[in-house]
């Protein structure tokens, strides 16, 4: 990549249960302009048609943690993409 | 301490770990998998987990529930293939009387179900199968401000709008 460091940020994006089968895949890298929030991180995910599916506002962590749509991130964070919760 | 496990699950163990002779009550939530949903017989499910996440969530509930009453919790979840009548989930709460121990059960089932990164597969009877979508409306519900551009400074996400 030509771009330099400071103007991007690299994350890794893990895909769960329905979602990861919708997608056909259960992680990938993906690298967005900066700032980045966990909502770029979807923008950027439901643009590609594998992901399309994905819900606007789905449940999403980061880094093992529940976080907002408004959370930042940075290079390095693992975002998690949440389908609806089934435990218990 | 490990929250999840393939294993079958006992009561028993969870018991003793948060008994003592200061607790006099023990109260105690059994999860089973049961052979029917929205009409349809079911066969057997799989849990499937955010193994890591699921193990910090877990943590965090039973500290919270220690932290809210004089108890102690102990929690273990099940995956993996399940047949009916085997047991999910496991909560045991131990207290000096039984209101605490209650409430505390009662808070950590509540906590998982909203908060723990874990998903269900049910096979019918039909041969068919499909991912448990919760029955109140998911978590797209009500974000809207979240999401707005000149939402609030982000502050911890509240434990009552990741909805189930």
């Amino acid at each position: 990549m030509t771009v330099s460091a400071a103007s991007t940020v690299t994350v890794r994006v893990l895909l769960f249960a329905s979602y990861a089968e919708a997608a056909g895949q259960t992680s990938l890298t993906l690298t967005l302009p900066a700032p980045a929030t966990v909502a770029s991180a979807i923008r950027a995910l439901r643009a590609q048609s594998a992901r399309a599916r994905l819900p606007e506002r789905p449940l999403c962590a980061v880094n093992l943690a529940h976080a907002r749509l408004d959370t930042p991130i940075s290079t390095g964070d693992e975002i998690a993409i949440l389908p609806p919760l089934a435990g218990g | 301490m490990a929250f999840l496990t393939e294993q079958p699950l006992d009561l028993t163990p969870l018991v003793a770990r948060v008994m003592s002779p200061e607790r006099g009550g023990v109260a105690c939530f059994l999860g089973v998998v049961r052979d029917h949903h929205d009409g349809r017989s079911v066969t057997r499910l799989e849990y499937s987990a955010y193994d890591a996440m699921a193990e910090a969530e877990c943590e965090r509930v039973v500290a919270e529930a220690e932290a809210k009453w004089d108890v102690r919790v102990a929690l273990e979840h099940r995956t993996g293939r399940l047949e009916i009548g085997e047991v999910a989930v496991v909560i045991a709460a131990a207290a000096p009387h039984r209101d605490a121990a209650f409430m505390a059960c009662r808070f950590v089932i509540e906590q998982v179900k909203r908060r723990v990164p874990i998903w269900k597969r049910e096979y019918f009877l039909d041969g068919t199968s499909a991912w448990v979508a919760p029955r109140t409306a998911p978590q797209a519900v009500d974000r809207s401000a979240e999401a707005a551009p000149d939402a609030p400074t982000p502050e911890p996400a509240s434990h009552t709008d990741w909805g189930v």
